[in-house]
């Protein structure tokens, strides 16, 4: 049960839609921050890598921005329902953004360290795991600002696609490295960037499981892990 | 709810003249344990609990309609002695009103005398001033007048005032709305005790109360049920939108 009218309190309203909204700002971010990581690796740029390591930064703060400001709704506002879960989950999916933001880092440090070793191949593969991992963030964060949960289920639905599309980056990876040993660094390097990737998707599928819970108020996290 | 209810009201209406002030509710109170009954000013929650012992009809031109049934009794049938129901189902007020003339013995004591209980009376007043957490706090002025005792012991004192008739159910209207915040924990760490031997129906403005101290929740508005629930579920994910809005403060 969602509410559409407003907080009687007007400031307790403002500080609700502050908190959506700086978490959506830090999630901007990382999708920003991924699909430049990629371009490096693409055109093999290490300025750019640079600048999406040192803009990390900005994420790392929004991150405390955020908890600040659920400690503080926690702790002088005793939001109950529909509130307590959106506060919940912003606690929760804060860490899944902050940990997106630090992947896009880890491929930008191997974008880097690959330097100017030859392409094994045309990167192909690579780019659209890095697509389908930023679709899934943004079905999720779609899902969060219209409180959507069919879109977030639609999340996590694509879960299978992602890691076919990644396990097939890793077999051919491993193939160009048993042709020559001299692939071998660069090879583990893409590998790297593969898992990278993957949990990049895995994150934002927490992120959609959380939507799941501020909406309807259930959790559907780890179906065969429960008590029976 | 498989086992049978302590409780059971069906089609509860109740009424000051024309105006219906309680209007169709049906619920459930199970036996043992504390179901908070919450909802804004004049939503019928206190005129609710108060149709649960007939105290309501008591005030001018107020009636009541529909079942209440206490272990399969009805409450309003003929030949029901309003006294001796109001022995099995004790209230206790928003203020504490201990009779001022009265010693803080014999106010325990008072409804003993009144319905002519048998039994050892100091044995029942220590031990019902000690259900209500208040023994070592009055033992050695139990002569002394209760009018000098703090307001949140006065109400522990209504408590044992209630709980010294061994009543199986404790109507609890606002009881801590007039103490403060330290007063406030003592009656509410009362509550949690007693929880284990009565039934407690608990009316209360502040949600947090309600949150704190209930098992389930049953949420009023002008006049009607809107919700019962476990307290979790109401204060986590209630059903409703108008328990919604009104659990997390959207008031219109």
């Amino acid at each position: 049960m969602e509410s559409t009218r407003a907080h009687t309190d007007r400031v307790y309203e403002s500080e609700l839609v502050q908190l959506r909204q700086r978490l959506l700002q830090m999630a901007g971010h990382v999708e920003r921050a991924l699909s430049r990581a990629v371009d490096a690796l693409v055109r093999r740029d290490a300025e750019l890598a640079r600048n999406v390591i040192s803009d990390d930064r900005e994420v790392n703060r929004m991150e405390i921005e955020v908890d600040e400001l659920c400690r503080r709704l926690l702790a002088l506002r005793q939001p109950a329902a529909s509130d307590l879960r959106l506060i919940t989950t912003a606690l929760k999916i804060v860490v899944d953004i902050e940990r997106m933001g630090d992947l896009a880092v880890n491929l930008s440090q191997r974008v880097i360290e690959l330097g100017d070793a030859p392409h094994l191949r045309p990167y192909v593969d690579l780019p659209k795991l890095a697509d389908l991992a930023l679709e899934q963030l943004k079905l999720a964060l779609d899902a969060f600002v219209n409180a959507d949960a069919d879109r977030a289920e639609a999340a996590l639905k694509k879960d299978d696609v992602v890691d076919a599309f990644y396990f097939r980056v890793l077999n051919e990876t491993v193939a160009f490295m048993m042709e020559d040993t001299r692939h071998i660094r660069s090879g583990m390097s893409l590998m790297l960037v593969a898992k990278y990737l993957e949990r990049f998707a895995d994150h934002a599928m927490n992120v959609a499981e959380m939507v799941i819970y501020m909406v309807r108020g259930t959790d559907v996290r780890h179906p065969h892990s429960r008590a029976p | 709810m498989t086992a049978a209810p302590k409780i059971r009201i069906e089609k509860l209406n109740a009424y000051f003249g024309a105006h219906r002030a309680v209007r169709d509710v049906e619920l459930d109170i199970p036996a043992l344990g504390v179901v908070a009954v919450i909802g804004p000013s004049g939503c019928g929650k206190s005129t609710f609990v108060r149709c649960l012992n007939r105290m309501h009809e008591l005030l001018p031109g107020a009636r009541a309609e529909g079942r209440v049934l206490i272990d399969g009794q009805e409450v309003y049938g003929p030949g029901v002695d309003p006294v001796q129901l109001r022995r099995r189902v004790g209230m206790v007020f928003q203020r504490p009103n201990p009779f001022p003339a009265m010693s803080i013995f014999d106010n325990v004591a008072a409804g003993l005398v009144l319905n002519r209980l048998p039994g050892d009376r100091a044995a029942i007043v220590e031990k019902s001033l000690r259900q209500a957490a208040l023994w070592d706090e009055v033992k050695d002025r139990l002569k002394e007048n209760p009018t000098r005792l703090s307001g949140g012991q006065q109400q522990r004192l209504c408590i044992a005032r209630a709980l010294a008739v061994e009543p199986e159910v404790l109507l609890l209207d606002e009881p801590a709305s007039a103490l403060d915040p330290i007063a406030t924990a003592k009656i509410e760490e009362l509550i949690h005790e007693l929880r284990e031997r009565y039934t407690i129906v608990i009316v209360t403005h502040n949600m947090q109360q309600a949150a704190r101290v209930s098992d389930r929740t049953a949420f009023f508005y002008m006049g009607e049920l809107i919700e019962y629930d476990t307290t979790e579920h109401i204060f986590t994910n209630p059903s409703i939108k108008q328990t919604e809005d009104y659990v997390t403060g959207r008031f219109g």
